[in-house]
């Protein structure tokens, strides 16, 4: 039995107001992506909508790539924090259109990813540049700009792999998308 | 209602193709030259595979006979497969590997900026998404056809020789094709008239930097994915991948 199953209380507790939506954004703010765990699904921008549906909370999620093995781990993650926090049977639904975007990832989510050693995403995602690939990237530990890529892909989908000419040390690039 | 229609081979096509190139990919597990372009390889395989996965859960709601995606990829025969035979050729060294990804790559990118316009929303979202990865895809093939191209002697030698081996395969990325030519006509899909030139201006392109020579236009070859005439190495791709839900149907974990 999971946690949710034992509360059904939604029908009476819950409206579905204002409030309750409110709530739900605060839990889906500690819902955290399971390969960079210092960033939230909400940080990501992948969270599209979440709204009260049938007497449920109906979550909208976006992968961030087609093939991003973390998108079934996220939603079962998003629906057991839900559950946790006493919302009955939450509903969790995917959208592809429009396509995620790095440009989505909110200001707090590109410090935490810093600080976490991984230089996020420089530059809109809408420039034809990204053909050409030329991209100045900042060194998380050490902030040079002196930084050359080791390899167009990291450890997953999303990241691209650079080394720092100045600290020597490599690191992740979040990929600008 | 059951849907086999020419839009059901069409995104059959999309999703065979990305599908097998993924497979393809995948056997570079582990053998790869460094563990860099190992990761690489596998994560455009990853991209490739969930693309798939978007095409066929498409086509499997218009086919509406209780297919789904795993049992298009798992339990259709060589026969029914629509892939390019491009994809379907074994990797052979990392010169035929990376000229077979380049010319997929280059088909892509031009295919999918043409769907991203398509009236049909699923197409547009599904090619949408796809061609943000793509491009990563063409840049990475792009570099490596003209690093080895313009490379040593020994690597020339082995690109040249790697389009001498693919180059035929490409006639299906060329060639107009009636069904196609209906599909645009009726709506369903932006016209891809301009696709083989814009295919060929990308190839002409990357291979002047890579010093390499491109060959006369392929002519028309004896077999073709769109009525299910593969070459030998499909059936033996699939005998692989396949195996496990052949063996036990419905295994999950």
């Amino acid at each position: 039995m999971r946690a949710g199953e034992l509360i059904t209380t939604d029908q009476q507790g819950r409206s579905g107001g204002e409030a309750d939506i409110q709530q739900a954004y605060k839990v889906l703010e500690e819902v955290m992506d399971p390969e960079v765990p210092v960033v939230s699904v909400m940080d990501l921008g992948i969270v599209r909508d979440v709204s009260w549906v049938d007497g449920h909370l109906k979550v909208v999620v976006t992968p961030t790539y087609s093939g991003c093995p973390a998108t079934e781990y996220i939603e079962t993650s998003i629906r057991d924090a839900l559950q946790e926090a006493g919302f009955a049977h939450p509903k969790v639904s995917q959208r592809l259109d429009p396509a995620w975007t790095t440009d989505w990832i909110n200001e707090q989510g590109r410090n935490r990813l810093k600080a976490y050693g991984i230089a996020p995403p420089v530059g809109s995602s809408n420039k034809r540049s990204l053909l050409s690939g030329i991209t100045q990237v900042e060194c998380p530990h050490c902030g040079s700009k002196d930084t050359e890529q080791i390899s167009e892909f990291g450890s997953t989908a999303c990241k691209a792999l650079y080394r720092c000419k100045s600290c020597l040390e490599p690191f992740d690039y979040f990929k600008c998308i | 209602m059951t849907q086999y229609d020419e839009l059901t081979e069409f995104l059959l096509r999309l999703g065979d193709s990305a599908l097998i190139q993924a497979q393809r990919l995948c056997e570079w597990t582990g053998r790869a030259p460094a563990i860099e372009e190992e990761m690489g390889m596998m994560n455009v395989g990853l991209d490739l595979v969930g693309q798939a996965r978007n095409w066929y859960e498409y086509a499997a709601e218009r086919i509406n006979d209780g297919t789904d995606a795993d049992v298009l990829a798992f339990r259709r025969d060589e026969r029914a497969f629509r892939n390019l035979l491009l994809v379907e050729q074994p990797n052979g060294d990392f010169a035929v590997t990376m000229t077979k990804q380049f010319f997929y790559d280059a088909w892509q990118f031009h295919l999918l900026t043409i769907l991203k316009d398509a009236k049909d929303e699923r197409i547009s979202a599904i090619a949408t998404k796809s061609l943000k990865e793509v491009i990563y895809h063409l840049r990475r093939s792009s570099q490596w056809v003209e690093r080895l191209g313009d490379g040593t002697d020994e690597s020339h030698q082995r690109m040249e020789k790697a389009i001498d081996t693919v180059w035929r395969f490409t006639v299906e990325l060329v060639e107009k094709n009636a069904a196609e030519v209906a599909l645009a006509e009726s709506g369903d899909i932006p016209s891809l008239a301009e696709l083989p030139e814009q295919w060929l201006a990308t190839v002409n392109e990357v291979f002047a930097k890579a010093t390499l020579t491109v060959p006369d236009a392929p002519s028309t070859f004896y077999l073709s994915a769109r009525t299910g005439m593969h070459t030998e190495h499909l059936g033996i791709l699939l005998a692989e991948m396949q195996f496990l839900q052949r063996a036990y149907p419905d295994a999950s974990w």
